[in-house]
């Protein structure tokens, strides 16, 4: 019996049933598109994670005054102890002397009111230094950024996010504008470019960037510096350019080798691997409870060809009688599990992928469908046939011709 | 069973060629010294208790006995879905009792052709496609695999019915789509187990007629299991089973001819009009 017929007789049986098969399907339909459309939820986040990161720029370091090791006494976390272990010069010299090191911004925040005319926002200033755009691959929109005399002289100019001049300049391009911060006024020289939510939600364009000296000096009244943002000349340089710079500030901070560290140098890839971590273990829990429904479907499979095993055993007989081998009644039954859970398969494939490109839009979702978990769910939903089909199958082969004809 | 060759000249009605073809036919089935005991639990039973019968190609042959006989399990044992315990069977030259599961599946694909009592079609199929089944495992190409489907239906008298299933169909229809299936294959040796039994008295004469036809056309071995006389009466060998051994085996005197008897037979036009609902 050649293989075409095969698969036509297997197809013309299964048609023969069509709400049967199409219920046994169901399982697989369920479970394939179930995996697909988990494995794309979690691959979804992964990979906006990894954009997020990416977008702040896989060669980024902080630099944090205090260490976050010792005991718990001062935090770690820059502001939180008032540890006042980083100072500009600090920052000047990595910029100098680290030559793995692009660029170098400190960071300086207040939450403040901004007011202009009469509409106000109340946001996050962030005082920066003129590398920040670099830093973190991030551009105006709209004017420019300030520069290096800017900071320097502690101007009085500010960067807007594009939330916050859409909430102070409806309708207005705000670049020359006058904003006021805490009653000084600060001129607008330009708008970031938008860049939407973070993964977990949060505004990112809910913000404003001002010259770190003139947050520090204007709004703070401190010289403190708790956290600076540095850039590595490359993302394979970041190592290096972290052990450079925990190196220079120990000379600099005059530490001898049993002084532990009073500042934390960390980079984004330790942040990103964490990141990765949790949302693959979410990525491999969702896809094993979706894997768990493929094979409740599998063993639906088995269910049905057990009684279609003993429902046509005088089928059997006949193909028998008149000449059928066993090995020719065993392939015909496996055949047909196989286009069951094959057909099932392609099935779940078509709705998962569907269900994935439909849940952004829904949900608000990121999904990323992969073709491994397409190829696999395929593979795997012909496997769960060839599994679940073989030991119906072994059975109508191992049937006795003259049995299976007197069977009523 | 020497006896029996012997006699045949007086009892055959075919033509003398026919005749000379048979009296010179080689042996398609020999049984020899065949014993069949089955274990149910722990008792043994004896199904057959050293049969020995010889068929020459081109006869035909009807074996009788009531139910116990053996008959049935001779039946089995010649259509090569059961071995004997004891004793061999050689069909047309292949010893059976020494072949595997998938010999014996092979022979009864190309060897033999079967026609049950109840049919035994594939239900939901048509008529053409259940012709073609046992040529499926001969793999025999597409295209000639329906030319023969279609012939053998046509030689049954059913052209125009091929892509009926079996439930739009007559239960003489029915048996001659079974017959048309037997046939396709050219086998040696066709088996009937009650071909009649679910039938009419007519239609018994029809199936009947055809299997009188294909034996002296075609020359077909015939081997016809039944219980009635009168169906064995259209034979021309009668072999009577009697607890598990054969009581008698004689020629019949003059064959019922169902060609004639049909001929005489009134003609029914409304019960086949009925067949055609």
């Amino acid at each position: 019996m050649n293989f075409q017929s095969i698969i036509r007789v297997a197809f013309r049986a299964l048609v023969r049933n069509k709400m049967r098969a199409l219920l046994t399907m169901l399982g697989i339909i369920i479970g394939v598109s179930a995996v697909i459309a988990m494995v794309s939820i979690g691959q979804g986040a992964q990979a906006s994670v990894q954009a997020q990161i990416e977008g702040m720029g896989t060669n980024l370091l902080f630099v944090s005054a205090g260490a976050q090791n010792v005991g718990g006494v001062r935090g770690g976390a820059g502001d939180a102890g008032g540890a006042n272990t980083l100072q500009p010069e600090d920052l000047d010299a990595i910029k100098r002397e680290v030559p793995s090191v692009a660029l170098v911004s400190p960071s300086v925040n207040s939450r403040v009111q901004l007011v202009a005319g009469n509409l106000n926002w109340s946001t996050q200033v962030q005082g920066v230094s003129d590398g920040l755009p670099g830093i973190r691959n991030w551009n105006v929109q709209s004017g420019e950024f300030f520069t290096e005399s800017d900071v320097r002289t502690a101007a009085r100019v500010i960067v807007l996010g594009q939330t916050v001049a859409d909430n102070l300049f409806p309708g207005v391009d705000p670049t020359g504008q006058t904003v006021r911060v805490t009653n000084l006024p600060f001129r607008v020289v330009g708008v970031m470019a938008r860049k939407g939510q973070d993964p977990q939600g949060r505004d990112q364009d809910d913000l404003a960037f001002a010259p770190f000296t003139a947050v520090q000096k204007k709004l703070l009244g401190t010289t403190r510096l708790p956290v600076a943002y540095v850039s590595a000349v490359s993302a394979d340089a970041t190592y290096t350019a972290q052990v450079q710079i925990t190196e220079l500030l120990r000379q600099r901070h005059k530490l001898t080798a049993s002084e532990p560290n009073d500042f934390t140098v960390r980079n984004m890839s330790d942040v990103a691997e964490a990141a990765n971590e949790t949302n693959s273990t979410m990525t491999i829990l969702l896809g094993c409870i979706a894997g768990v429904s493929l094979l409740v479907g599998g063993i639906g499979i088995m269910n049905i060809m057990l009684v279609s095993v003993t429902e046509r055993t005088r089928e059997i007989g006949i193909r028998m009688a008149i000449g059928a081998r066993s090995s020719a009644v065993r392939t015909q039954f496996l055949i047909e599990s196989i286009v069951l859970s094959l057909t099932g398969g392609i099935v779940g494939i078509v709705l998962g992928v569907s269900v994935s490109l439909a849940i952004p839009a829904l949900l608000g979702w990121q999904t990323l469908v992969s073709p491994a978990s397409i190829v696999g769910s395929a593979v795997f939903s012909a496997a769960v046939g060839i599994f679940f089909g073989y030991y119906p199958a072994r059975k109508a082969a191992a049937l006795d011709p003259i049995d299976a004809l007197r069977f009523e | 069973m020497q006896a029996t060759v012997e006699i045949r000249p007086e009892v055959i009605q075919a033509s003398a060629a026919a005749f000379a073809q048979k009296t010179e036919a080689r042996t398609v089935i020999s049984l020899e010294h065949v014993h069949k005991t089955y274990t149910m639990g722990d008792v043994e039973v004896h199904a057959l208790r050293g049969v020995s019968l010889a068929i020459r190609e081109g006869e035909f042959v009807a074996i009788m006995g009531t139910s116990g006989s053996g008959k049935s399990t001779t039946m089995n044992i010649i259509g090569c879905l059961d071995r004997p315990t004891r004793g061999t069977y050689v069909l047309d030259g292949d010893d059976v009792s020494r072949l595997s599961k998938d010999e014996r599946a092979d022979i009864r694909n190309r060897k033999l052709g079967f026609v049950f009592q109840g049919f035994n079609l594939l239900s939901r199929t048509s008529a053409l496609e259940n012709v073609e089944l046992p040529m499926l495992y001969a793999n025999v190409p597409t295209e000639e695999r329906r030319e023969r489907a279609l012939e053998a239906l046509r030689s049954v008298g059913l052209a125009g019915r091929e892509q009926n299933h079996p439930n739009q169909l007559s239960g003489g229809q029915q048996q001659r789509v079974a017959i048309a299936r037997a046939l396709v294959n050219r086998p040696t040796l066709i088996l009937a187990d009650e071909p009649t039994g679910a039938l009419d008295s007519r239609t018994s004469v029809e199936v009947m007629e055809i299997f009188q036809r294909l034996n002296r056309e075609r020359g077909i071995t015939l081997v016809l299991v039944t219980h009635e006389a009168d169906i064995a009466a259209y034979a021309d060998r009668v072999v009577v089973f009697k607890d598990g051994r054969i009581k008698r085996d004689s020629p019949v005197e003059s064959p019922r001819d169902a060609a004639e008897e049909l001929k005489n037979l009134p003609p029914v036009e409304a019960e086949e009009e009925e067949d055609e609902l």
